[in-house]
């Protein structure tokens, strides 16, 4: 028997876990998030595509006449988020470089221009002209663009903790796990956005 | 094609070709739906084409440095490892060598994704267990450890505990019923390592009753 085997045998329960042999706890919490929003997401744009197209009473204009989509304003919210995502890059790189001041602006410009997104949003709403009760393609609408709002919101909250936590001094070069996977979140936030953006404004 | 969610970096990339892929389709839609639809075909099937063939890259064999010493065999074995096809070939090879033996901790691929690997390890070293004490009875200097249910792992794992080995011994199921040899994992081993890879076929069903 060798000492390997009798250390194995010395303690309760089975032997010490190979590092390799199991899956990472991270990745494993990141593929389950990942499947869950796809399954959310691909549920809403299921409801989509059903009140679009498979809907047998559906008439051939998108969205049914005399309803319009705002697509300029759209448009113009889709270059503040993905402009967004430009400033949360710079931020990331900045610390990377240990330059603070780069990120803390990043981080600030990234609150801003994501705030900004979701008031456009709100006024959006405001002046859209139909409401969730005005058909399936008014429910399909608010909930697709509103659970992306959601997300938007989520991703909002995240920056704002790390912008107090990047204003305390935290995070350097070698330590910015708190700024990198908040930044993950946002451009996966803009990701589902031009997505959205496309299939339900411009398709 | 890059996971992107390994960084901010790899994310950022995806939303750049995420957007260049959304305005060729939308650009597509508009001269034609159809060509919008094939637009998205295309770049779909392109990015499946992408992802598959950098899965599919094979890394450039690996050179093992050997510490000086005595001669250093490693076995990599699953449920075979008990088996006396397995024991006879060492009894040949190893009777001045030092040999190492890596039971990998096999397991059902839904208890893998569920970090539920207990069983499988203690079943590896019980295995692993009843191997040693055989091939000490047989006169040979034997340690070993479980390892990943990877067999290709295992192997890497044990040669850099090890600090390399002179060849490695593989011993699988006989073909029709081995998932090792449906996988081509000799094969891998032979082009990953530099290394003398001696495969033992073991037949458990053939073996005496213990």
């Amino acid at each position: 028997m060798t000492a390997h085997a009798e250390a194995a045998h010395a303690h309760h329960g089975p032997p010490p876990a190979n590092r390799s042999s199991r899956i990472e706890p991270t990745v494993l919490g990141m593929l389950l998030f990942i499947a869950s929003e796809a399954m959310l997401f691909g549920s809403f744009f299921a409801a989509l595509f059903f009140a679009r197209v498979v809907n047998p009473s559906a008439s051939g204009t998108w969205p049914p006449e005399p309803f319009h989509f705002p697509v300029f304003v759209a448009g113009v919210n889709t270059c503040i988020l993905v402009t967004s995502s430009f400033t949360m890059h710079w931020a990331v790189q900045s610390i990377r470089r240990n330059d603070r001041a780069g990120m803390k602006a990043g981080l600030v410009l990234t609150i801003l221009l994501g705030l900004a997104f979701l008031l456009t949003q709100a006024i959006e709403y405001a002046h859209v002209g139909f409401n969730t009760g005005d058909g399936a393609f008014a429910s399909t609408f608010f909930g697709l663009t509103g659970l992306h709002g959601a997300h938007v919101f989520v991703g909002l909250s995240l920056l704002t903790f790390a912008a107090v936590r990047a204003f305390r001094g935290h995070y350097s070069a070698a330590h910015h796990h708190g700024v990198e996977i908040p930044g993950i979140y946002w451009h996966f936030v803009d990701v589902m956005w031009i997505v959205v953006y496309t299939t339900v404004y411009l398709l | 094609m890059e996971n992107p969610f390994r960084s901010e970096a790899a994310a950022f990339r995806f939303l750049l070709s995420t957007i260049g892929a959304f305005a060729l389709i939308v650009v597509g839609s508009w001269i034609n739906t159809w060509l919008g639809l094939a637009v998205a075909i295309v770049l779909s099937a392109a990015a499946a084409w992408l992802y598959i063939r950098q899965r599919g890259e094979r890394p450039p064999p690996q050179h093992v440095v050997r510490a000086p010493g005595r001669r250093r065999v490693l076995v990599v074995a699953n449920e075979t490892v008990e088996g006396e096809e397995l024991l006879a070939e060492l009894r040949r090879r190893a009777q001045d060598a030092e040999v190492f033996v890596v039971c990998p901790a096999l397991n059902t691929k839904l208890r893998h994704w569920a970090s539920d690997e207990d069983p499988a390890r203690l079943a590896a070293q019980a295995r692993l267990d009843r191997s040693l004490a055989r091939l000490e009875a047989a006169g040979l200097d034997a340690r070993g450890e479980i390892g990943d249910a990877d067999p290709l792992q295992a192997v890497e794992d044990a040669l850099r505990v090890l600090g390399g080995a002179d060849e490695v011994v593989l011993s699988t199921h006989p073909e029709g019923r081995s998932h090792w040899l449906e996988r081509g994992v000799v094969e891998s081993v032979r082009e990953r390592f530099d290394l003398p890879v001696t495969h033992v076929v073991v037949d458990l069903e053939s073996q005496p009753a213990p």
